[in-house]
């Protein structure tokens, strides 16, 4: 499964793509839309990316976490126009317990966060817009 | 005549907003490494826009100044990384 998607993410199918009998532990994020950001009222995002790249850089990221810990991960990253309170990005992992679980979980959010090329627009309840810039 | 070897460059969220465009054609550099390439970006209306310091992939892998581009490689500068 890739990791870009212009459709509304689920979580439960995400979860279906990473359990089994064995692994009983399951840990998830998402990350939603959020109304503000530095200060300012926003009302949306849109969110751009290079797929081509993503795909290899996503691809990369689980199978670190993979070789890490004993888990099975996944993860959904949507592009488009979102507004307030959608789901713009989602990882699940599975382990026999939760412990891995959870690292893995960690670990693919903040890699994905800091390598893959995505980029997000606001729009501020004033009508203006500003791209993201990552924090130092 | 031949057609001079030209490599694409693709431009992302503010970058390709200061260009003004997504993508281009531009012509092999002399030396062909990827440092004199995004000189020639920078000298692009717009491309004195580009910070000091600029993210380069060649056929969607991270790559460095010094590493070479040859004709027909896809070159993308990009933004610091947002996503998430």
């Amino acid at each position: 499964m890739s990791l870009l998607t212009s459709d509304p993410i689920e979580l439960a199918p995400l979860v279906a793509e990473v359990v089994a009998d064995d692994r009983g532990g399951v840990a998830t994020f998402l990350g939603l839309v959020r109304d503000h950001h530095q200060g300012q009222r926003v009302v949306r995002l849109e969110y751009s990316a290079y797929p081509e790249m993503v795909e290899g850089v996503a691809a990369g990221i689980l199978a670190e976490a993979c070789a890490r810990w004993p888990v099975r991960v996944a993860a959904r990253h949507r592009t488009g126009v979102l507004e307030v309170g959608e789901v713009a990005v989602a990882v699940a992992a599975a382990g026999a317990h939760r412990a891995e679980a959870f690292e893995a979980c960690r670990y693919v959010i903040e890699e994905l966060k800091r390598r893959v090329p995505i980029w997000k627009k606001e729009f501020y309840a004033d009508g203006t817009t500003g791209w993201v810039e990552p924090r130092p | 005549m031949p057609q001079p070897p030209t490599i694409r460059l693709l431009a992302f969220a503010r970058y390709a907003e200061l260009l003004g465009r997504e993508s281009l054609e531009l012509p092999l550099p002399e030396p062909p490494t990827v440092e004199r390439l995004i000189e020639s970006v920078r000298a692009l209306p717009g491309g004195e826009g580009l910070p000091p310091v600029v993210l380069v992939a060649v056929n969607a892998r991270q790559a460095g100044g010094a590493d070479h581009v040859a004709p027909g490689d896809e070159v993308a500068i990009l933004p610091p990384m947002a996503g998430g």
